[in-house]
């Protein structure tokens, strides 16, 4: 789960971890709230969307720029104005861009230095991991590819959590001395609890910086956080924005299916992940473009079916159906009931193939024989792939 | 011979009272699998009865283990008690314990595998199918199941699969025994960032057991644990291997199911380890259609017999 930068900010100051002042706002009336709480002078107007590159993002109205730095409060309002409500494309958004729904303000950092800093799990030791490099404000993973050296990485211990001399060692590697390597060394312990204590995925900050006044801050914040941790906080989960989600993902998400929508025609319905991403797979290997990621879990009950069919139908671009199911424990025929069920009740119209293999598999065959629906039956991934390439393509 | 575990293998079941457990004992029960006692805190003395078997029940790990000898655990505990229970299991002093749990948080299971260093149990999992070693019977009954694997499709025989994924598993399990090409084991490690046992690790065994004749080895998008074991592979193991990586066409940065089929860089791309595997000489599948005649392939290559 991901959520907004004002929001990770708050979480921030929660955990004692150092961020320029500010304050969001959802309508035009809490704009001026929010710029009431803060000092006159250079003020930055941030659109808070879940995807990266707002600053060099364009709004569908020609605007440009989702980040902006004004010299006035007064300023900061006008821009402002013109971000809340518009839609803005940036690289990670795709073409249709997303809508901005607050905006946050903040005081102008006087920034001395800009540094890079990360938390994460490393998996190849399954320890949590401090990236840090004195190269910030610029994309990590191209410092990463042209000046590997230039990457700190701290591996912290689980049994122990950060230590001292790590967090000592680390700050010399980065350069800071006198009140900032104090400051730092503050920062980096904090933003380490903040991590563990929140069960987050991921936290970025980029950059972090140093003022003329030996301050540390925090001046952008990305959080995002293990969702199979989620059940055990309530508090993270009260931040989640469903207006950043597809709808249809969050639909799917009620029936516990996992839906992701992608950009192609052919609709994948598939039980079990692996199975269902190497679904995705054979279709474009066989010159075909899959619409979707759907796995409805190794149990795959009728309601889910119907559900499934209905969230897949949602989408405009479907032009096919590829269900493939392998019926390991489930019974093939319990399995193809459903999928005539759901058939009738969304009364589908495109064209459907079916793979069937598993547990009672000639029957689950026969009952969508009998059906009477117009649907063809596959024999295996491949055949039944070039299958519904062939009739989407036709 | 098979790795892990045997026909005689004697296993626990942890939340064998649960819907999922249960449901799944009686399948292993069925399947001809020695599972000797169930594990629920607050119902040691009862039984878990299905159809002539009378498993009893014991409020802890080590209770059961000391009772009946089992060595080898199943976890179907739920997401908040699993990493509990699978610490449990290293604490009763087991050889194996598999976790079939899916959902666990990725912190807990960072402290399991801190907690399990220097420990002689072997996890295999979380959020994975199990593992499976064929019988001699009709549809390979007589064979140890531990997990939620079909144990109907597979086949005594000289092949191990390893995997993340429980259906892919299944879809190669499927293939080669509908080509009468039996199995020693199959592994499903879970497809979670953070597991137990590793490809590499199921690789060492396979490579070391003289009944394993050929290897498939299953992977997906995210991390590296493909590229490591294809790199053992290339200098370590004489056996004919194929691969397949599943997520060729997912999307960078969008979780794909499993939790640890993310693509975070340009290193754990399908493409990218489809290239280390040629590189590594493992004959690559071009779809999960093509497992079985992979692998066919590759023994061919190097005079192999599989069946």
């Amino acid at each position: 789960m991901n959520i907004h930068e004002y929001q990770a900010k708050a979480l921030f100051e929660k955990f004692g971890v150092p961020v320029p002042k500010g304050a969001a706002a959802r309508t035009p009336e809490e704009m001026t709230t929010a710029l009431a709480q803060l000092p006159e002078g250079p003020t930055m107007v941030k659109s808070q969307i879940h995807a990266g590159g707002r600053g060099k993002g364009t709004f569908t109205d020609g605007f440009k720029g989702g980040v902006k730095f004004c010299k006035t409060k007064a300023d900061a309002r006008e821009i402002a104005g013109k971000m809340l409500g518009n839609t803005l494309v940036t690289i990670q958004t795709g073409p249709a861009g997303r809508k901005v729904q607050t905006i946050y303000f903040t005081v102008a950092s006087d920034i001395k230095k800009e540094y890079y800093l990360a938390i994460l799990l490393d998996r190849a030791t399954s320890r949590p991991v401090i990236v840090a490099s004195t190269e910030g404000g610029v994309e990590i993973e191209k410092v990463a590819h042209d000046t590997p050296e230039k990457i700190h990485k701290v591996f912290v211990d689980p049994a122990y959590g950060i230590a001292d001399f790590q967090v000592r060692d680390l700050i010399s590697r980065l350069g800071f001395t006198g009140a900032e390597a104090k400051n730092a060394a503050k920062l980096i312990r904090q933003l380490y609890a903040c991590y563990w204590e929140t069960d987050a995925a991921m936290i970025e900050v980029n950059p972090l910086i140093t003022t003329p006044t030996g301050e540390v801050l925090a001046l952008d914040a990305k959080v995002s956080f293990d969702d199979n941790a989620l059940f055990r906080h309530p508090e993270i989960v009260a931040l989640r924005d469903l207006n950043e989600e597809d709808p249809k993902e969050i639909e799917a998400s009620k029936f516990s299916l996992s839906y992701i929508a992608l950009d192609g025609n052919i609709a994948c319905l598939v039980n079990g992940a692996g199975l269902a991403m190497s679904t995705m797979d054979i279709i474009k290997h066989y010159g075909g473009s899959p619409a979707n990621f759907l796995d409805v879990g190794g149990g795959a009950s009728k309601d889910q079916v119907v559900a499934a069919f209905k969230i897949i139908l949602g989408d405009a671009n479907v032009k096919g159906i590829f269900v493939n199911i392998f019926g390991g424990i489930m019974d093939c025929n319990v399995i193809a009931t459903g999928i005539v069920q759901a058939v009738k009740e969304v009364g589908l119209k495109l064209p459907l193939v079916v793979r069937l293999e598993g547990n009672n598999v000639a029957a689950g065959k026969a009952t969508l024989n009998s059906s009477g629906l117009k649907l063809v039956s596959g024999d295996t991934m491949a055949d039944a792939a070039q299958k519904i390439v062939k009739l989407v393509a036709a | 011979m098979s790795i892990l575990i045997t026909p005689e293998t004697k296993i626990l079941i942890q939340g064998i009272t649960g819907d999922f457990g249960g449901r799944h004992a009686k399948l292993s029960l069925d399947y001809g699998t020695k599972v000797v006692a169930g594990v629920t805190p607050g119902k040691g003395g009862q039984f878990f009865e299905h159809g002539t078997h009378k498993v009893p029940i014991f409020n802890s790990v080590a209770e059961a283990a000391k009772a009946t000898g089992a060595t080898v655990s199943a976890v179907f505990v739920p997401p908040p008690f699993a990493a509990d229970a699978i610490l449990e299991g290293v604490d009763a002093g087991l050889d194996l314990v598999v976790a079939i749990t899916e959902g666990i948080p990725v912190k807990d299971m960072v402290r399991v595998k801190r907690a399990m260093q220097g420990k002689p149990t072997r996890l295999v999992g979380p959020n994975c199918p199990g593992l499976v070693t064929p019988g001699t019977g009709k549809d390979s009954f007589g064979g140890c199941r531990i997990g939620i694997a079909p144990g109907y499709i597979h086949k005594k025989g000289h092949v191990g699969v390893v995997s993340r994924s429980g259906t892919l598993t299944y879809e190669a399990v499927f293939q080669l025994t509908s080509k009468n090409i039996g199995q020693t084991t199959c592994v499903g490690i879970g497809g979670d960032p953070v597991n137990g046992t590793s490809h590499l690790d199921v690789i060492k065994l396979f490579n070391a057991d003289p009944e394993t004749h050929g290897i498939i080895l299953i992977g997906e998008i995210g991390g590296n644990a493909e590229v490591e074991a294809a790199r053992w592979i290339k200098a370590n193991c004489k056996k004919p291997v194929a691969g397949f990586i599943a997520g060729a066409t997912a999307p960078a940065g969008r979780r794909m199911g499993h939790a640890g089929a993310i693509v975070g860089g340009a290193e754990d791309t399908a493409a990218a380890k489809i290239a280390v595997f040629k590189e590594c000489g493992i004959e690559v599948a071009a779809t999960p259609s093509d497992m079985a005649d992979a692998l066919l392939r590759a023994a061919k290559a190097k005079g192999v017999t599989l069946s």
